[in-house]
């Protein structure tokens, strides 16, 4: 068979090689796609050290930011949600557009901050999974405050006055608000979360990517692959593909119950 | 005004209560007797859910003082002890995200209460309000009237001494509507909560109070038991409001199979309806229902009640022209313009008036227990 393909000399190769050079070359990139799959399930079932390392960081890390992220987001949400104060509808529009920051921004305005001149280089935190849980959390809290603010603002007016003529306090009635938008905050948080823990601009530049120290999922997986080898990033992509999916069933699970009858 | 014995247990002083700069509420003065069951009634933006809210001091008045139990509330303190012992229902169930049971005990456990007690409470409430059955469900699947249920058995759970109810019924399609009243209005009488409550229906106000008061642009115009307010409306705007139908108190006196006869003021006046021998029921008759005549006697005609009485004032309202007359009992009749010339009606002259039995809408009242050691 002869086929002529102009795609420059490299090809041109190949193509000479007909029959058996352009199968063998797709042969070639299929066999690299099955090694790696297959060695990802390897590393993967084996319970591989250096993936389930990297996997726990990634875990601890985005965990505690959004968990900070969470008891930031959530009181000053509902403080902003339930009060009255000049410049409320700026401070509002600051949170949505916060919620939309780029990553990278962030990493870039965290390493300045971080930076061995920089105002807190003192602290030394530069390239530490605390930086990157600093990062994160930036990244991560105005996502749950924004939809905090939202989901509080949503109950019904009366509810307030109601709650209060049950004769609780303030804080009881703040802690019941909560328990009634429980749905959308954990829709919140989970948003919070899913952002973090797959988000490689900001994590880079802060952490630093160092083995066994500050490499997580995200960026390991990008060091992996632009070395070439396939199947260890195969093998985070599917760890982060499962959270993905978890994350996201978590979110349908919530939206189906709060479908209105 | 009619406070009979009992003492206020809450009182409200020169209230007034602003809003973007505007008065929205001014009342000089308001006393609530204890056991007492006080409706306002009144148009849309008249002031009651204002006046309501300002009560129970869920909005804060620009001056005035509200004394409960003679003690002043002002304090952070006092507003919050206050508010722990009355109750608020509105006009939607606002419940909360959990069961029946959860929604009803939410009142108790903000108070801390242990789950023995919380428990016996709910279930003796749910019992009352005749929603046992839904004790478990979700408060997200309650039709308009189980919620509503709910709403009010929670606010019972708490024992209030003072209930406020904000429209409570205005959402309810009619057949829950009137359940509901008639199961409220045997749970107020048996514990004898003193009770304000906002509604737009005069005869729900009617047939649950003991004094009406009547508002308008943020003042009461009048305040009294329902037959004064009713028959003797103290201007032009609450007369138009609460209607100008008689309103009678009756006693009944004898019965024949599905009517009855009651005693006013020394009349027999003959209605179509249930009453017990010796109960107080208030006949409402429309003054359309109400025919006049100038023969001495009528024969051969179907209404039971005929009158005579004299006129005493006739006003005219455009299209016809409103009579009223004293026949032992004040009536309110409407005629044309045409049988006024023809009659030749005028201020003075006496004439017989005369109504069917079926014309008469009768309120029963609930009796309160007339001693005071009577458990109900």
């Amino acid at each position: 068979m002869f086929r002529s393909l102009e795609f420059g000399n490299c090809l041109l190769f190949g193509i000479w090689d007909l029959e058996f050079g352009y199968w063998n070359f797709v042969g070639g990139q299929m066999d690299l796609i099955f090694e790696g799959i297959k060695k990802a399930f390897y590393l993967l079932i084996t319970f591989d050290p250096e993936v389930m390392g990297i996997t726990l960081l990634s875990l601890e890390v985005s965990g505690i930011a959004t968990l900070i992220s969470l008891l930031i987001g959530v009181s000053v949400g509902v403080a902003i949600a339930l009060s009255g104060f000049p410049g409320r509808r700026l401070v509002i529009s600051l949170i949505n557009t916060g919620m939309g920051l780029p990553p990278v921004v962030v990493g870039l305005f965290v390493t300045i901050f971080l930076w061995r001149n920089g105002p807190l280089g003192f602290f030394e935190i530069l390239y530490t999974p605390t930086a990157m849980i600093i990062a994160q959390t930036v990244i991560a809290a105005p996502i749950v405050m924004g939809i905090t603010l939202a989901a509080i603002q949503q109950l019904p007016p009366k509810l307030r006055l109601q709650i209060l003529a049950l004769g609780a306090t303030r804080l009881q009635m703040v802690w019941i608000l909560i328990k009634e938008a429980r749905l959308p905050l954990l829709a919140a948080v989970m948003a919070g979360f899913g952002g973090v823990i797959s988000e490689v601009g900001a994590s880079i530049m802060v952490g630093g990517n160092i083995k066994g120290y500050s490499r997580v999922l995200t960026t390991a997986t990008v060091m992996e692959t632009s070395r070439g080898n396939f199947d260890i990033a195969i093998a985070l992509g599917i760890i982060l593909l499962l959270l993905a999916y978890l994350i996201n069933l978590i979110l349908t699970q919530i939206q189906q119950r709060e479908r209105p009858k | 005004m009619s406070l009979n014995d009992s003492k206020p247990i809450l009182e409200a002083q020169n209230i007034e209560v602003e809003r973007g700069g505007a008065i929205i509420l001014s009342v000089p003065s308001l006393l609530i007797g204890e056991g007492e069951i006080l409706s306002l009634i009144g148009p849309n933006g008249a002031g009651k859910t204002t006046l309501l809210q300002t009560l129970s001091y869920l909005l804060k008045p620009v001056q005035g003082e509200i004394f409960f139990k003679n003690e002043k509330v002002n304090s952070k303190p006092s507003v919050f002890e206050y508010r722990r012992k009355i109750a608020m229902v509105f006009q939607e169930p606002l419940l909360f995200d959990t069961t029946v049971f959860g929604n009803v005990a939410s009142g108790l456990k903000i108070r801390g209460m242990n789950r023995m007690e919380i428990r016996n409470r709910v279930v003796e409430q749910l019992d009352r309000l005749g929603i046992g059955h839904l004790s478990g469900r979700s408060a997200k699947t309650l039709s308009g009237g189980e919620a509503q249920r709910t709403s009010l058995a929670r606010a019972f759970a708490i024992q209030p001494e003072v209930l406020l109810l904000d429209e409570p019924f205005a959402s309810l399609d009619p057949p829950s509507r009137e359940s509901l009243i008639e199961d409220l209005e045997s749970i107020l009488r048996q514990t004898r909560t003193t009770t304000i409550f906002a509604t737009h229906d005069r005869l729900e106000a009617l047939r649950l109070s003991d004094r009406i008061a009547v508002m308008n642009e943020g003042r009461i115009l009048q305040i009294g038991s329902p037959e004064e307010v009713m028959n003797h409306p103290v201007n032009e705007f609450v007369a138009s409001f609460v209607g100008v139908e008689t309103i009678l108190s009756g006693r009944v006196i004898k019965k024949n199979g599905g009517a009855f006869v009651a005693s006013v003021s020394g009349q027999e006046i003959e209605a179509v309806g249930e009453g017990h021998l010796g109960e107080t029921v208030l006949l409402c008759i429309r003054p359309e229902n109400v025919t006049l005549s100038t023969r001495p006697s009528q024969e051969g005609t179907s209404a039971r009640n005929v009158f005579p009485g004299r006129i005493e004032k006739i006003v005219s309202l455009g299209l016809y022209q409103k009579v009223q007359l004293n026949c032992g009992f004040p009536l309110v009749a409407y005629v044309t313009h045409h049988s006024l010339e023809n009659l030749s009606l005028q201020a003075g002259r006496e004439v017989a008036a005369s109504f069917k039995a079926t014309a008469i809408h009768v309120v029963r009242r609930k009796e309160k227990g007339a001693q005071k050691g009577e458990m109900g």
